[in-house]
């Protein structure tokens, strides 16, 4: 059965493997102006569950899809899954599509401080990383009809157990990576100076978003402490009062203003730590992620490199050497015109991504400084009515 | 201090400059040290719209100190106003500890004008002769102050404030206000505490927020349609973490007015503490009278009624001879003229005490009103100016995110 949509996704596929890069974003910019009124798949990830077994515990997410696409038998769904089972779905992407950029998972473990696995924290910022991976796949033109993707979101979970045990075997998989390493010891001799100036680019902004990282993880830190220190201001004014007639009101009315301002000050701290610190989070793994998907382009040309070598060198099998020479060559073109769209289109979401965190964030911190000032503000006022009243204070 | 201002109706003074000199000490060693410049200007010439150079001396902190000890052994009956601190006090990391720091200087230098403001508007003090000179003559003052002998005074004075007493009927409302004075010292104290370790942080969390500027602008090297939005957002980031400067200057101001408020809390309880002590000294009198009167029933009527050593011996070695008795009934008679001579005037200075002392108290309690009630308007202006300037950057910082 043929749908217009259906096929019209077959066709950017093979639009996007053979055109050159320039129409190819052309194109793909159409379609995503397209795509953003016509979002025709909605993935949502909630409702962390804890599982008891004889050997194990662990937790599995409810992942619920609601899509109105052909390829899918119904419009809604309904599964749970664990982390292992997100893992196991990028795996299947980036093999299938080794140069192309998968957005990254949240973090196997969190090293520092002991976290438990099953603290309410980490499984709520997981949680979130994981929604947030899913809609990025969802999103992404070529993975979002992958048919793994489709499994993953509708599959029961015995389905999705024995789909796990297709593709390729153990053995092949090590070929594969055995392949890769000869190639990336051996080195590409001529890089296209773009992937070049990309492999710079990924190592300068690596460093960046790691230091804008670190630099926000320090302001949580040093803000903690300064909301140790003030919670300490208001009971001070508090007991100063008890001391006091006539200024006993002024020096309660300060206590209660510098109480209200710890209250605004520890939801700021929890916005910054919420929204801001996930988001520099996920681009810093972005940086590695993209690292790698360069690495992986790099072996590819290495590989066809070797080959071209190779039949020049050898005199016996030269035709099957050929074909197998072609079908490399074949493979890079596909890998390095994959690379280059994916990576414009990467650029603009990571742009929109950071920019809206940013904004976000200077958002917050207005609305925090706002609120502050109103505290403030309203003290004077019930001062200026108290000095109303006794005409003894100059406000000028 | 809008009521009356008596010397400073007729006389304008300022602390207007601070200068290094160094000289000689008292042991011939070389040193650094700082003077003030006293202004003062006749109110008059002024508004005569003549303006004249003011007179002017130059003083140092230990100068200041020397005038205070004088008043404080002059009118032990008032609050005196206190001196801005010896050494900084309370201090968060950035603000330096050092006498010499010229921030420092600075805030002593309007200390030490707010301490002569505050003597020259005392309807008292400001009446004085010493403080006069202190104001007006240069050379000279070291002697006509130490004529005064008030050296002498002040270390007795010292020293019978910190001895132990007990007073057998404590004044309920002089108590009180010790008490009063020693729960405000502590309080204020934690408060100075507390506020400096919160400006520490405080500075912590701004001057981080620099590093965004520092890493934005190398950022927007490598990026091209984000650049200009990063780079504009990174001078903002900088301006923020630049600001916390002035908002932290502005805050130790409203830490100098609670640290006078601190030391002003001490010389309320000297205050309290000098009654106790003419209030002890009556009670040494009268007691003394009382035991001397006791004496001479029993030398007269021969009976002893209480023990006393002199009567065990008299009685164990034998009575003493009439004449010896007539001696000694004369010396006590004596004695006890003279005490009665001294309880009067001590109950008469006790009296006077605690009619001058109870005025001062009460001006005290409301200037100590008005003036933190003030303090604690100006922190809540400071804190509305902080919010705004914050509003500010952040705005600001949101337009350039939105550019990137």
């Amino acid at each position: 059965e043929f749908s217009v949509d259906g096929l019209s996704r077959v066709l950017m596929h093979i639009l996007y493997f053979t055109s050159s890069a320039s129409m190819i974003n052309q194109y793909k910019f159409e379609e995503e102006e397209e795509d953003a009124d016509t979002k025709d798949i909605f993935v949502t990830v909630d409702n962390p569950e804890s599982h008891v077994t004889a050997i194990e515990t662990y937790i599995t997410y409810r992942v619920e899809t609601k899509t109105t696409r052909s390829e899918f038998d119904s419009s809604e769904f309904e599964v749970r899954r664990r982390y292992q089972d997100f893992l196991w779905l990028k795996g299947r992407l980036e093999e299938a599509h080794p140069t192309l950029i998968v957005h990254p998972l949240p973090e196997k473990f969190v090293m520092k401080g002991m976290v438990e696995r099953f603290n309410e924290d980490f499984i709520e910022t997981r949680r979130s990383a994981l929604h947030k991976f899913l809609n990025k796949i969802a999103e992404h033109p070529i993975f979002s009809s992958s048919e793994d993707f489709k499994i993953f979101l509708t599959a029961g979970s015995g389905e999705l157990t024995s789909h796990k045990k297709q593709g390729p075997g153990f053995l092949s998989r090590m070929g594969e990576t055995v392949k890769a390493v000869a190639a990336a010891v051996r080195g590409v001799r001529s890089r296209p100076q773009e992937f070049t100036d990309m492999q710079e680019y990924v190592e300068a902004f690596s460093q960046k978003i790691s230091s804008i990282d670190k630099v926000t993880q320090r302001i949580v830190r040093e803000q903690k402490e300064y909301l140790e220190e003030l919670k300490e201001c208001g009971p001070t004014y508090a007991l100063w009062s008890q001391s006091e007639e006539e200024l006993a009101e002024p020096l309660k009315n300060v206590a209660g203003c510098v109480d209200k301002c710890c209250k605004e000050t520890d939801e700021q701290v929890k916005h910054l730590n919420d929204h801001l610190i996930p988001v520099l989070h996920e681009y810093v793994l972005c940086a590695d992620t993209l690292k790698a998907v360069l690495r992986r382009r790099d072996n590819i040309q290495a590989d066809f490199e070797a080959k071209t070598e190779a039949l020049a060198t050898k005199k016996a099998d030269r035709d099957a050497m050929r074909d197998e020479l072609d079908k490399t060559e074949d493979r890079l073109e596909w890998a390095n015109n994959a690379l280059k769209s994916d990576w414009t289109r990467w650029q603009k979401g990571m742009r929109t991504d950071l920019r809206s965190a940013f904004i976000d964030t200077a958002e917050r911190n207005v609305s925090y400084y706002e609120k502050c000032l109103a505290v403030w503000e309203s003290f004077l006022q019930s001062q200026r009515t108290d000095a109303e009243g006794n005409g003894n204070v100059d406000f000028s | 201090c809008s009521k009356s201002n008596f010397l400073l109706k007729k006389m304008e003074i300022s602390v207007a400059e601070a200068e290094k000199r160094t000289g000689k000490n008292a042991v011939n060693m070389q040193e650094t040290y700082t003077v003030y410049l006293i202004e003062t200007r006749p109110v008059d010439a002024a508004s005569e719209g003549t303006n004249p150079v003011p007179d002017s001396l130059w003083r140092r902190y230990s100068e200041f100190e020397q005038l205070r000890n004088y008043l404080l052994v002059t009118y032990p009956f008032l609050v005196v106003p206190p001196l801005p601190e010896k050494r900084a006090e309370f201090v968060w990391h950035k603000l330096s500890a050092d006498n010499m720091d010229p921030d420092f200087v600075e805030r002593r230098r309007v200390g030490l004008e707010n301490f002569l403001l505050r003597v020259a508007s005392h309807p008292d003090l400001s009446t004085d002769k010493i403080f006069y000179s202190f104001l007006t003559e240069e050379n000279g003052w070291k002697e006509t102050v130490f004529e005064t002998g008030f050296q002498a005074k002040a270390d007795s004075r010292l020293k019978a404030l910190n001895a132990t007493f007990r007073v057998k009927n404590p004044d309920k409302r002089f108590a009180e206000m010790k008490h009063y004075g020693d729960e405000l010292q502590s309080v204020i104290s934690q408060l100075l505490r507390v506020r400096a370790r919160a400006a520490d942080r405080l500075y912590g969390v701004y001057k981080v927020h620099g590093n965004y500027g520092r890493v934005f602008s190398e950022w927007s090297a490598i990026e091209k349609e984000m650049g200009d939005g990063l780079q504009s957002a990174g001078h903002h980031m900088d301006a923020y973490a630049a600001s916390v400067d002035d908002i932290l200057e502005e805050e130790e101001h409203y830490a100098d007015q609670l640290k006078e408020y601190l030391f002003y809390a001490d010389a309320l309880r000297a205050v309290c503490r000098k009654h106790e002590l003419t209030q002890y000294e009556l009670e040494m009198a009268a007691q003394d009278l009382t035991s001397k009167k006791q004496q001479r029933e029993e030398l007269a009527t021969g009976t002893i009624r209480t023990f006393s050593l002199k009567g065990m011996t008299s009685k164990l070695f034998g009575q003493e001879t009439p004449e010896q008795r007539e001696a000694k009934l004369k010396m006590l008679e004596t004695q006890i003229e003279e005490g009665e001579e001294l309880v009067k005037e001590r109950n008469g200075e006790c009296e006077e005490f605690v009619k001058s002392a109870w005025v001062d108290i009460e001006r005290f309690k409301e200037q100590k009103d008005h003036d933190l009630r003030e303090a604690l308007i100006s922190y809540a202006i400071m804190q509305i100016s902080m919010c705004k300037k914050g509003i500010q950057v952040w705005n600001n910082a949101k337009e350039c995110f939105s550019k990137m």
